[in-house]
């Protein structure tokens, strides 16, 4: 008996993907990135409240999220367990890339996190203070060289919302691209850009430890914890939020999406999903229902009005 | 308290039993998802964390660091055997090793590659101890022009492994810098030689390529011999160990491949692969028997073997030091460490020293366990080669197959697989070499990224290429390669190149 117990444990440990799941949830990238942590944090919460018996994840990677997303609504149309990961970044992917799969095919339940983009130079850089950067950027846009995440991404149109509101042209902004904020980071401390951006949480322990300087963030407040001005302060009239959210697949009857966004909201007020929230320095950012859609339909149209301005977008 | 100290007392905290035991699970488990093609030590880190949720950290990050180590280990298992590379940084070893298998000589093969590992592992993680913060800083000086020239030179020295012919090496060269241009262009966000076709914006995934290339390919190749191919493999001839000679020839390689893979891993664009190649490179100018690489070369098993375990030990020095994955799993123990609270970074040697020194003591631990597990299975390994050939390639197929569907469940994928198998059996049958095709892929997109950012941060000015002191030294000893053998060959004394090596000592 007790080895049939054992063995058991040991094939459920093994077994453990192979399960029925009473949800499945797609994360549109590969093991290690922002939405698969943030899918695999779902997973383990979802199952520790009750909330769901057994959860599998599936990573469906490739350009900026839309592989997934054409996958899960082409193939999951009607099931109301499964459900994808998503952001802002995918709002980028599916311009930049023309994807004929947009976030209409889908059914967005709700926004659960957020990150606020971080501007910063070396320690030893000449540049003080947002304005410093500014000025350089106004004299000669294509000598302040900017590091960050891929093309087209948050960071990319973030450093366009800058040199917009700062009157100058987006399209001579040097952005350098990196596959993503961790190899970026090594550029910045090594100076061979003028600035970085990425979201805070990557700059997050070199600021602790001095050796990068933060010159702003692009919330609409400033952050706690964080000693730097916003980017409206800096009197550039731009706030920006990376946030995942969550969707569930097209074609759903109203009671299975009120069934599915009641489980959802269920998990952003657990006291396990805050834990989460806590350790991993997201910010709570927990938005659903008709707000969320509308402010899904804002920050679409204006993602596109940046692109077109950089140039990415035709 | 000094280095050696800390180093000490993290023994003590990986010696504990529940530690050995993490330890132990996590090199047997990166062992078997090493062997398996496509599968990585990144997906199994991945699978796994929310199972280590409940355990301590310094438990789970052991288990994880002795999957990393285990899956460099067992990339080089099947690429000896089969031809078959578990992970793209043991393309290079597929070369000689399964050379070296053929002739009956896979034992001393995976010997080599076991005891190169180790001794490359052993001194890599003591390299992390006590260099960490210098190498990190050397690495910082690395920007993108430096990276460049070190392409070039990765470049003009890889060609060695091109074969015999110049010209098919380059139109097989030329193949794999044509494929690494499919995909959205990193620095612009447009998409290049897509047609369309959304599974192919990422590009063309290296473990796809390189199992369709070597393993679907030589299948095919066997398949279409008929019985007229070899009749059978002699598994083992002469003994299945390594003999005084192969010691011999092996131990210089260990450390030269140790001195380059720990470095250009510890790089944040480097990757384990491009060590493997300068690494080769190295021994194939170096060896005395520069006639044997390509019939299975011990010293080509030995160096890339030892760089590939380098690098592992090299990437977690910029995870440790500066927060900066570098690797695919090395980003899974990143977030690893922060399901825990903790964010790796300057500060994490000051505020968590028992735990940071704890992960190092484990990975000599590790290490001290995979040649454990490792020499004993190689004669059991060997065996697998008198597996009557039809078996043995279904097998591979099977294999093959189950690990890109694993990796990436798409059908288009699996196409591809299909449609490179077939590229791969088509160069065999005409003479063309694989691995060139390989290597572009890899450092095609390298090069281009970096020449491109260099140019873009110097707003288009080319000289900055060449007045960095590093770029320069770099682009120097590319150029050497390249010229020297020119001249000595133009002079008609080919022979003067082997009398060079061989009088080296």
């Amino acid at each position: 008996m007790k080895h049939f117990f054992l063995a058991s444990i040991l094939a459920g440990a093994l077994a453990l993907p192979a399960y029925a799941a009473d949800y499945t949830i797609i994360a549109p990238a590969n093991p290690g990135g922002g939405w698969d942590q943030t899918a695999r944090s779902l997973q383990t919460v979802m199952q520790q409240e009750g909330i769901s018996g057994n959860v599998q994840v599936q990573n469906v990677p490739g350009a900026g999220g839309t592989i997934g997303l054409a996958q899960f609504a082409s193939q999951q149309k009607g099931n109301p367990n499964a459900l994808l990961v998503g952001g802002y970044v995918m709002v980028g992917a599916i311009l930049t890339n023309n994807s004929p799969v947009t976030l209409n095919d889908v059914t967005p339940i709700a926004r659960l996190t957020g990150e606020y983009e971080a501007i910063v130079v070396p320690a030893a850089s000449e540049i003080k203070t947002m304005a410093d950067l500014v000025e350089a950027l106004k004299k000669d846009p294509g000598a302040v060289s900017w590091g960050g995440g891929s093309a087209g991404g948050t960071d990319h149109i973030t450093v366009g919302l800058i040199a917009k509101a700062a009157g100058v042209d987006p399209t001579k902004i040097n952005y350098i691209a990196y596959s993503g904020g961790g190899e970026a980071l090594a550029a910045i401390l090594g100076s061979q850009v003028t600035a970085g951006i990425s979201g805070y949480g990557e700059f997050e322990s070199q600021v602790k430890a001095g050796t990068l300087r933060v010159l702003a963030v692009s919330s609409a407040e400033r952050l706690p914890g964080i000693d730097a001005p916003t980017l409206k302060e800096s009197g550039l009239d731009v706030t920006v939020q990376n946030w995942r959210m969550v969707a569930a697949a097209p074609g759903l009857t109203d009671e299975q999406k009120a069934a599915v966004t009641a489980d959802i909201e269920k998990l952003a007020k657990s006291a396990g999903w805050q834990e989460v929230l806590k350790t991993k320095g997201w910010q709570d950012t927990y938005l659903a229902g008709d707000a969320f859609n509308e402010q899904l339909a804002k920050d679409v149209s204006a993602t596109e009005a940046v692109l077109k301005d950089i140039g990415l977008v035709k | 308290m000094g280095t050696l100290d800390f180093l000490l007392q993290g023994l003590l905290v990986a010696a504990q039993p529940m530690n050995l035991l993490y330890a132990l699970i996590g090199v047997t488990l990166g062992t078997a998802v090493g062997v398996l093609p496509g599968i990585g030590p990144a997906l199994t880190v991945a699978l796994l964390l929310p199972v280590t949720y409940q355990l301590d950290p310094g438990g789970s990050l052991i288990m994880f660091a002795g999957i990393y180590y285990g899956g460099m280990y067992g990339g080089s298992t099947t690429s000896i055997l089969l031809n078959t590379p578990g992970e793209s940084s043991s393309i290079v070893t597929a070369l000689e090793g399964n050379k070296m298998a053929r002739a009956g000589r896979g034992g001393p093969a995976l010997a080599t590659a076991a005891i190169g590992s180790f001794v490359a592992g052993l001194i890599a993680t003591l390299g992390l101890a006590f260099v960490a913060p210098y190498i990190v800083k050397l690495a910082l000086v690395f920007g993108p022009r430096e990276y460049f020239a070190l392409m070039v030179l990765a470049f003009v020295t890889v060609s060695s492994a091109f074969g015999d012919s110049t010209l098919r090496g380059l139109t097989s060269l030329f193949i794999g810098l044509t494929l690494a241009c499919i995909g959205i262009d990193q620095l612009t966000g447009q998409a290049r030689l897509s047609f369309g076709v959304p599974d192919l914006l990422d590009g063309i995934e290296v473990t796809t390529l390189a199992v369709a290339m070597f393993a679907i390919g030589e299948t095919l190749y066997i398949a279409a011999q008929g019985d007229k191919g070899p009749d059978k493999v002699e598994a083992v001839r002469g003994s299945v160990w390594m003999s005084a000679s192969d010691w011999a020839r092996s131990w210089k390689a260990w450390l030269r491949g140790t001195f380059i893979g720990f470095p250009i891993g510890a790089m944040p664009a480097g990757g384990a692969e491009i060590g493997t190649f300068l690494s080769y490179a190295t021994e194939k100018r170096l060896s005395k028997h520069p006639e044997e690489f390509g019939n299975g070369a011990i010293e080509g098993v030995a160096g890339p073997e030892a760089a590939n375990n380098a690098s592992a030990a090299g990437t977690l020095v910029p995870l440790l030091t500066l927060g900066l994955p570098t690797s695919a799993t090395a980003a899974i123990m990143l977030a690893g460490f922060q399901q825990y609270g903790l964010q790796p970074g300057p500060l994490l040697f000051a505020t968590n020293p028992q735990l940071v020194w704890g992960l190092i003591a484990s990975l000599l631990i590790a290490n001290f366990m995979l040649l454990v597990l490792n020499l004993p299975l190689v004669g059991l390994w060997v065996k697998l080669l008198t597996i009557p050939k039809p078996w043995l390639y279904a097998g591979i197929l099977l294999f093959a197959t189950l690990g890109t569907i694993g990796a990436n469940p798409s059908v288009f994928e699996l196409g591809m697989l299909l449609a490179f198998g077939l590229l791969g059996y088509v160069m065999r049958v005409f003479g063309y070499p694989i691995a060139p095709v390989v290597v572009g892929l890899i450092l095609g997109p390298l090069a281009e990224q970096q020449l491109r950012r260099a140019l873009s941060i110097s707003q288009g000015d080319v000289t900055v290429l060449f007045t960095s002191p590093i770029a320069a030294v770099l682009l120097l000893i590319a150029a050497l390669a390249f010229i020297v053998p020119l001249i000595l060959r133009a002079r008609g004394r080919g022979e003067v190149l082997a009398q060079l090596a061989a009088s080296e000592d």
